[in-house]
């Protein structure tokens, strides 16, 4: 067996994307470890705990240490909600956003590694006023933070 | 193919800041169009940053995130005159590669 699909069969274990593209040559195996593939169940779940046990963690701690930024308390239009998140938790490896009324929480999970800063800023969807939680992965710990925004006006289309 | 993504990347000391608006309807899945048919979900799923062979961010996105995605965030060791790499893989196995200098 040729190593690169001994890696790519360590990577995955399965048929996930990443795999398939490292077994046709068009990711090199070290991108393959990194974009992670897409962790279905994560993404499927309508609770904290549900998407905790998705995501291979324990419980969460509420941080203090975790903080929104440009984010607004009232969100005109829940189609496009502005949030930025800063973790000075130290270690810090990944933060998710999750939308505690969303039909399925996750929003996203962005994989931090080491030299990149901890804080970033993207728009969601807010299918009506909820708290939005900042899920921080820090030396394999799970830390927490939440903020309400209202939404005058869902974004999820329903 | 989608359309081309608009990225900034801009070195202040050792630090770059990236910004990409990228293009794409983000589809939930939850809509229904005017015939009462859902419109199926059609969103980003996959995202990498690379500056050199390095991965600097690497997401994975729900269709929580809104139309045409905005992402910004820092990392350290860029130079002007890098490169930096935007991918991204939706949930049709569609992708798209962007890149730009850094200024």
């Amino acid at each position: 067996m040729d190593s690169r699909r001994r890696q790519a069969l360590k990577s995955g274990g399965g048929l996930t994307l990443a795999t398939l593209l490292v077994a046709a040559g068009w990711l090199k195996p070290g991108d393959a470890a990194a974009a992670d593939a897409w962790n279905k169940s994560a993404f499927e779940t309508k609770s904290l705990d549900d998407t905790m046990k998705a995501l291979g963690g324990g419980t969460p701690a509420t941080s203090k240490d975790i903080a929104f930024f440009s984010t607004p308390d009232i969100a005109e239009n829940g189609a496009v909600v502005p949030i930025g998140i800063t973790s000075s938790v130290p270690k810090t490896e990944s933060i998710a956003i999750l939308v505690e009324k969303n039909p399925n929480m996750l929003a996203a999970v962005f994989d931090i590694p080491a030299g990149t800063e901890p804080s970033l800023s993207t728009r969601i969807k807010m299918g009506q006023t909820s708290n939005v939680v900042a899920l921080v992965k820090a030396d394999g710990k799970y830390y927490v933070a939440s903020k309400e925004i209202k939404v005058t006006l869902g974004g999820c289309g329903g | 193919m989608a359309d081309p993504m608009k990225i900034r990347a801009n070195a202040t000391g050792d630090s770059t800041e990236v910004k990409v608006l990228m293009s794409h309807e983000m589809e939930t899945g939850q809509r229904k169009d005017s015939q009462g048919k859902t419109i199926p979900a059609w969103f980003i799923q996959n995202v990498t940053v690379t500056h050199g062979d390095k991965v600097v961010l690497a997401a994975q996105w729900g269709p929580a995130i809104a139309k045409n995605p905005f992402l910004s965030f820092k990392f350290k060791g860029g130079a002007k005159g890098d490169k930096v790499k935007i991918t991204w893989t939706d949930n049709h196995n569609d992708t798209r590669t962007d890149e730009v200098v850094i200024a």
